[in-house]
């Protein structure tokens, strides 16, 4: 049964050092402030995985939070480049990044095959790129029955799972509206999962039957965090702030001024009001 | 039509791109120039055209541009979003997606895509993003349509990492892949072919004032002309005029979400 508790010790109880760790959000729902809180409490050598590593994933990696990245796509959405995450990958600031590259399709998938309890997934993919000279865990099969050329890779099951959702019970059930990414995925594959959620209510009310629901029982710890997806948005709540990203660019751009940015915005403000 | 109109080598581009999309066709979207050119072909010659993005937004009739491939306005106007695994496996690898419509970085003369590192892997001089969805895009799709401006810099001889796969010389590509791969460049100057033999990429149609040299001088290897080379029929005054709106609107609408 999922604990409802403050984002602070949600993270406390259920992040340690090393762990491997899935923060999902297709572009919506992003869970910035659960981010935040990671990087405010000072975990090391983390295992990042995220399919698309935007700036919460280059404010992490800036912080000295992150090991390895597991990852498909690692940009400024509609504005450019990571400049925390390229510093890391090309001259190993604030140390030195491995990566794991995939693509979206391959992502997906194993995050599919983690929550389905297989050991990896099996797909069509990378013909002909040049991926599998990079990535060791991409591996050509053939299928037993039909001998067509297929790939696997290994299934993602990270440690812990970090979403944010539009609503949960006082008992811990979530819903999520809108994109879904791969969220429910990424809870289902993980050991724990951390759901931080706009508002906190008695019911859910009059929902659709099809909606996307994870029972308190999947969750480990849901915290209420009222905005804990800006910059990014929370359909039904309110929308991206564009702005934010492309001074992102400016602020990442050059290490002193991202490290005066985290003291301000991160280290020396409350937990939930790192926005 | 008519010659006296005024318009920009990107409108060019935009408009001949999205005369490539036939109504009705399937088409998964890629961010940016793609993306307007699909909705410009959506809003004037093919209404019934389907867009989808990889944010698993299915048959989207997005009133503005979308900044990112996951912007709220995508779900807003899809007939159905579904998540992201389910995009992949069963829309795009399940082979439903007539046309992929991709921007590039950089490209080869194969419609080769790089969009991961400038240098070696382990030592990248420049990190680019990686592939995101791109990789399968190009395979799985019927076909790809890659929009991108023409420079030296975009239109390499070699590319340092294939981020996704274009034509192979003297390959298959439908057995290999499920789809053709690459049928057509499309910039700022001019659209490209594959030659039919070497798959190389040639020029078959020019935008109207461009010269050969143009072409020659902003393309890394030694570009080679078709035998009839056509002209690009202008922009009408009508898919400018939607164009023009189509950017006003999503200037003015992401300019007050700040």
């Amino acid at each position: 049964m999922a604990k409802v508790t403050s984002l602070e010790n949600a993270i406390r109880d259920n992040v340690n050092d090393g762990d491997i760790i899935a923060m999902e959000g297709f572009t919506h729902l992003i869970p910035f402030a659960a981010g935040h809180e990671i990087i405010r409490q000072g975990k090391r050598d983390l295992t990042l995985i995220r399919m698309t590593p935007d700036v919460i994933y280059d404010q992490l990696i800036g912080a000295g939070c992150a090991r390895k990245l597991i990852f498909s796509w690692g940009g400024n959405p509609g504005v450019g480049s990571l400049h925390r995450l390229r510093d890391a990958v090309e001259k190993g600031w604030p140390q030195a990044l491995e990566l794991e590259e995939h693509s979206h399709a391959a992502m997906a998938n194993a995050y599919e095959a983690g929550a389905a309890g297989l050991p990896c997934a099996v797909i069509k993919a990378y013909a002909n790129t040049d991926y599998p000279k990079v990535t060791k865990t991409i591996v050509p099969m053939e299928c037993p029955f039909t001998g067509e050329a297929l790939v696997a890779i290994p299934s993602i099951r990270p440690d812990v799972a970090v979403i944010h959702a539009q609503k949960a019970t006082t008992k811990g059930d979530v819903l999520i509206e809108g994109i879904l990414g791969v969220q429910k995925e990424a809870v289902l594959a993980a050991k724990r999962a951390i759901v931080t959620v706009e508002e906190i209510v008695d019911d859910l009310g009059d929902v659709h039957p099809n909606a996307c629901i994870l029972p308190s029982w999947v969750v480990s710890a849901v915290a209420e965090v009222p905005r804990g997806a800006f910059p990014s948005y929370a359909h039904g709540y309110y929308s991206r702030d564009n702005k934010y990203y492309q001074d992102w660019d400016n602020i990442a751009r050059d290490r002193d001024s991202f490290q005066a940015w985290i003291d301000e915005n991160i280290m020396q403000s409350a937990t939930g009001d790192a926005s | 039509m008519s010659e006296l109109l005024e318009y920009s080598g990107d409108e060019m581009m935009t408009v001949a791109a999205s005369r490539a999309l036939a109504d009705g066709t399937v088409c998964f979207v890629g961010i940016g120039l793609p993306s307007a050119a699909a909705n410009l072909a959506r809003l004037t010659h093919a209404p019934n055209v389907v867009l989808i993005y990889e944010s698993g937004t299915i048959e989207t009739k997005p009133d503005i541009l979308p900044l990112s491939i996951g912007d709220g306005e995508l779900s807003e106007t899809a007939l159905t979003t579904v998540s992201v695994p389910e995009m992949f496996r069963y829309w795009l690898q399940g082979g439903r997606v007539q046309v992929g419509f991709l921007g590039a970085a950089q490209l080869d003369k194969y419609a080769n895509i790089n969009t991961t590192v400038i240098g070696d892997y382990d030592a990248p001089k420049v990190r680019l993003p990686g592939g995101g969805g791109a990789p399968e895009i190009a395979t799985h799709s019927g076909e790809v349509f890659i929009t991108l401006r023409h420079s030296k810099r975009g239109f390499v001889e070699k590319l340092d990492f294939i981020t996704s796969a274009g034509g192979q010389p003297g390959g298959d590509n439908k057995k290999r892949c499920g789809g053709k791969g690459p049928t057509k460049i499309i910039t700022d100057l001019c659209i490209m072919e594959p030659d039919s033999q070497t798959k190389e990429f040639i020029v078959t149609s020019m935008h109207r004032g461009v010269e050969r040299q143009q072409i020659i001088d902003n393309t890394g290897w030694g570009v080679r002309f078709a035998e009839e080379v056509t002209t690009t029929p202008e922009p009408s005054a009508h898919e400018l005029e939607v164009l023009r709106d189509l950017h006003r609107r999503t200037k003015e609408a992401h300019a007050g979400e700040a």
